[in-house]
């Protein structure tokens, strides 16, 4: 009952090891190693990671920038709230706020082209999860967080607020479109 | 020093000191009832995520799933924990406690903060879910019951070490540790870390509830929540594998392959899982690409390392004591023959299985940061930490159980035969459970969600039949899973009631030392015994096949999705 004993052999730091176990050691370090360089070479070689551009922000002034895009940009609107479908031009920077229980506005993207998306959130954490792609990044307030998005496939998406937010946490889900 | 007495357990050859038995068994009970309240509470979870059923109103769903985040994975282990490093430390060192009556203050203190966090939880106005993510708020009390029971917590870890002094300056036993003993004292070096990092987020969180902080940053919350939320679980893994050393060594016999690879594989969990409070942050703003990839790697899977190396150390013990008596056919006659019948064995077989191949890989593949964004926050994170903290934690510290009610309770289990089952039930359902929760997670479907209908939602998104499927079987092997629980609680409680009472052994006076134990014949064959567990070799390979497979899968369904950068 070796385990639960202290070890007989006093020195057990001078242990040989068996070969199972150095073997293994051994193709468990390379396998290791190799997801270690998956990860960091993957941002040299892939096409999917999650950009760290984030700056602070308040709610005034993020909405005030949102409001621009807005006022700019709208093609038409949605739903008894009379949400506003915005389709900013490609390479822009675009605009989305999560707030309870909500996001605004919808926006309208091409497809193939790059824009660099701005999420922020009102009151508490929200989630960002764009469905059906399945892309989840948390929003989180008080920080500005700019992702550069590149839409490969066109049609109606959904966002889902992934985040628990509270009460009507269930009812916070929106569309993007792209074209 | 206080006059204490020590039993030798007749069934076991272990030595219990009085005081440190109490305490074993008032923790041990008290994480029952915590157990008992999640399961309960477990039956709202899993009946409202099965859409069909949808049973409770969202306002109870959220209370209610807060507190079975907290009740399970705080409360029962922790409780569970200490009584697991009293036993560690003054059980197999055959030592007397050190200040027993510091330790019932950390036991009051866990007690009260329980308690009061229960309270505010059920009183409704906390609802924020275990991560109370500021600027959410919850009743002061919330805090201040979870500031308590970590204070408490903190003073057992300090009074285990105090033990382990007095072991030494007593001379109890004679060279080292045992390996038990040292996965005990990882987890307790990693508990004093994880603790210390909790009081620096939830004491100006508690004062920012009374008014007396105007704010808490909220990504400076997230960041230190999680290396107490994170490292917590590390010291599950401590704890869990630890046991699993010792049912080796109880059932079987077994002793480690290499005390060298075993224990260096624990002091790699000290050095390297403390970074992993970035798994939680990877699809976060603010915090810088590198930071992120070294820390969820723990610095290059270092500690992905240590637990694979346990992962084959310790079914490779198993199959050496096996060889030894004789069951050398084969690859496998070794596991083929052991005795499956016996829950402690069982639990801790299917924990470590389970542990391995759904938590672990899964534990990996969202853990790597690209990764992480097609399954951060769906379901698939609940699937993969149950299969770590449900299969793995919970299962092993039943298969503890078993050996400990005939041994620390002195009672005999009532109803053996049901006691057979029930590892094969709980566990089977679980590994189920995850893996339908893992697929719809994988589907997109959202955790710590009331209704994926969206119902009263203008712009509802419609998810595919598959995954209200998915979620369906969570519901069902959710509840196979809870009965499994309940027979679980059925067992200890009834053994503890009406469970025959056993002989308690002789009491003495005076503690007897840990015999010194001869080198024995399999010490002088390491080394040299050449591959002395092929057969868990081969079963390391299918894990490893596994791993690599689902890793890769994994990259091409991420290369498929919209470009980010
Ligand atoms: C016995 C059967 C159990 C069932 C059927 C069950 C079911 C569930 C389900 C369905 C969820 C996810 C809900 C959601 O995110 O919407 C959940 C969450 C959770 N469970 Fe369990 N569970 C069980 C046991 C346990 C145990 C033993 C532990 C810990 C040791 C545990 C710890 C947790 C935690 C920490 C959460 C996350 C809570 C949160 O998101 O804040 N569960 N459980
Ligand atoms: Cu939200
Ligand atoms: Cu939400």
């Amino acid at each position: 009952m070796s385990a639960i004993l202290p070890p007989s052999e006093r020195l057990w730091w001078k242990h040989p090891l068996d070969r199972v176990e150095g073997t293994w050691i051994l193709i468990a370090l390379v396998w290791c190693l190799t997801m270690f360089a998956m990860m960091v070479g993957w941002h040299v070689y892939g096409r999917q990671n999650l950009s760290t551009e984030t700056y602070r922000t308040t709610p005034e002034q993020f909405t005030k920038k949102t409001q621009a895009m807005v006022d700019k940009h709208t093609v038409r609107t949605e739903t008894d709230q009379k949400i506003p479908v915005v389709a900013p031009p490609p390479g822009s920077d675009v605009y989305l706020i999560a707030r309870l229980w909500a996001f605004w506005p919808i926006l309208e993207l091409e497809k193939d082209k790059t824009y660099r998306l701005h999420l922020t959130a009102m009151d508490y954490n929200h989630g960002f999860s764009l469905q059906p792609a399945n892309i989840n990044i948390q929003v989180v307030p008080g920080y500005e967080h700019v992702v550069t998005v590149t839409p490969n496939k066109s049609g109606v998406y959904s966002i889902v607020c992934n985040e628990f937010c509270g009460i009507n946490h269930h009812t916070m889900v929106s569309r993007l479109y792209v074209k | 020093m206080t006059a204490t007495t020590y039993r030798t357990c007749p069934r076991s050859g272990l030595q219990f000191e009085a005081q440190a038995e109490k305490l074993m068994i008032a923790n041990a009970v008290t994480a029952v009832v915590a157990l008992l309240v999640g399961g309960i509470l477990a039956i709202g979870v899993a009946l409202t995520r099965w859409p069909a059923v949808h049973l409770l109103a969202a306002d109870t769903f959220y209370m209610v799933l807060t507190a079975h985040g907290i009740d399970m994975l705080i409360f029962w282990i922790i409780f569970f924990e200490v009584a697991v490093l009293y036993f560690c430390s003054s059980t197999l060192l055959r030592c007397r406690l050190a200040t027993p009556k510091i330790a019932w203050l950390a036991f009051a203190l866990m007690l009260i903060g329980a308690v009061v966090n229960n309270v505010a939880v059920f009183q409704g106005g906390s609802s924020v879910m275990m991560t109370s993510y500021v600027p959410m708020m919850a009743a002061p009390a919330f805090y201040l019951g979870l500031i308590l029971f970590a204070v408490g917590a903190l003073i057992a870890c300090f009074v285990f070490f105090g033990t382990l002094v007095v072991a030494r300056r007593e001379r109890t036993y004679e060279g080292s540790v045992p390996l038990v003993t040292f996965g005990a004292i990882t987890a307790a070096i990693i508990a004093v870390f994880t603790i210390a990092s909790g009081a620096i987020i939830l004491i100006p969180t508690f004062l920012m509830s009374v008014g007396l902080i105007q704010s808490v940053d909220a990504l400076v919350y997230r960041t230190i929540w999680w290396a107490f939320g994170h490292s917590s679980q590390q010291i599950n893994v401590a704890a869990h594998i630890s046991i699993w050393y010792a049912v080796a060594a109880i059932a079987f016999g077994a002793k480690p392959m290499s005390e060298r690879v075993s224990r260096g594989a624990f002091l790699l969990y000290i050095l390297f899982l403390q970074l992993a409070s970035a798994h939680h942050l990877l699809a976060d703003p603010g915090l810088g690409t590198a930071w992120k990839v070294v820390n969820t790697s723990y610095f290059m899977y270092f500690a992905v390392l240590a637990s694979m190396i346990h992962g084959l150390t310790i079914p490779g013990a198993i199959e050496v004591a096996q060889r030894q008596k004789g069951l050398t056919n084969g690859l496998f006659e070794w596991l083929r023959k052991a005795p499956w019948g016996n829950p402690v064995f069982s639990g801790m077989f299917i924990a470590l299985i389970g542990f391995g191949f759904l938590g672990g890989i899964s534990g990996v593949m969202m853990g790597t940061e690209q990764l992480n964004m097609i399954i951060h926050n769906t379901v698939y994170v609940p699937g993969h930490f149950h299969a770590t903290v449900v299969v793995g934690t919970t299962l092993s510290f039943m298969a503890l159980t078993y050996f400990l009610i005939p041994a620390l309770f002195r009672r005999e289990l009532i109803n053996p035969g049901l006691a057979q089952w029930q590892p094969y039930l709980f566990g089977l359902s679980m590994y189920f459970f995850c893996l339908v929760m893992m697929g719809a997670g994988t589907l997109g479907v959202s955790r710590r969600h009331w209704d994926m209908a969206f119902s009263g939602a203008a712009l509802a998104y419609e998810w595919p039949g598959a995954a209200y499927l998915m979620m369906a079987l969570v519901g069902i092997s959710g509840v196979v899973a809870i009965v499994g629980g309940a027979i679980y609680i059925y067992l200890t409680v009834g053994s503890l009631l009406w469970g025959r009472r056993l002989d308690e052994g002789a009491r003495s006076p005076t503690f007897t030392p840990v015999p010194r134990a001869a080198p024995t014949a399999v010490a002088q064959t390491y080394g040299s015994a050449g591959f002395a567990a092929p057969g868990t070799f081969v079963m390391a390979m299918v894990f490893l096949v596994a791993f690599v497979l689902y890793y890769f899968i994994n990259w091409k369904y991420l290369s498929q999705v919209w470009g980010l950068s």
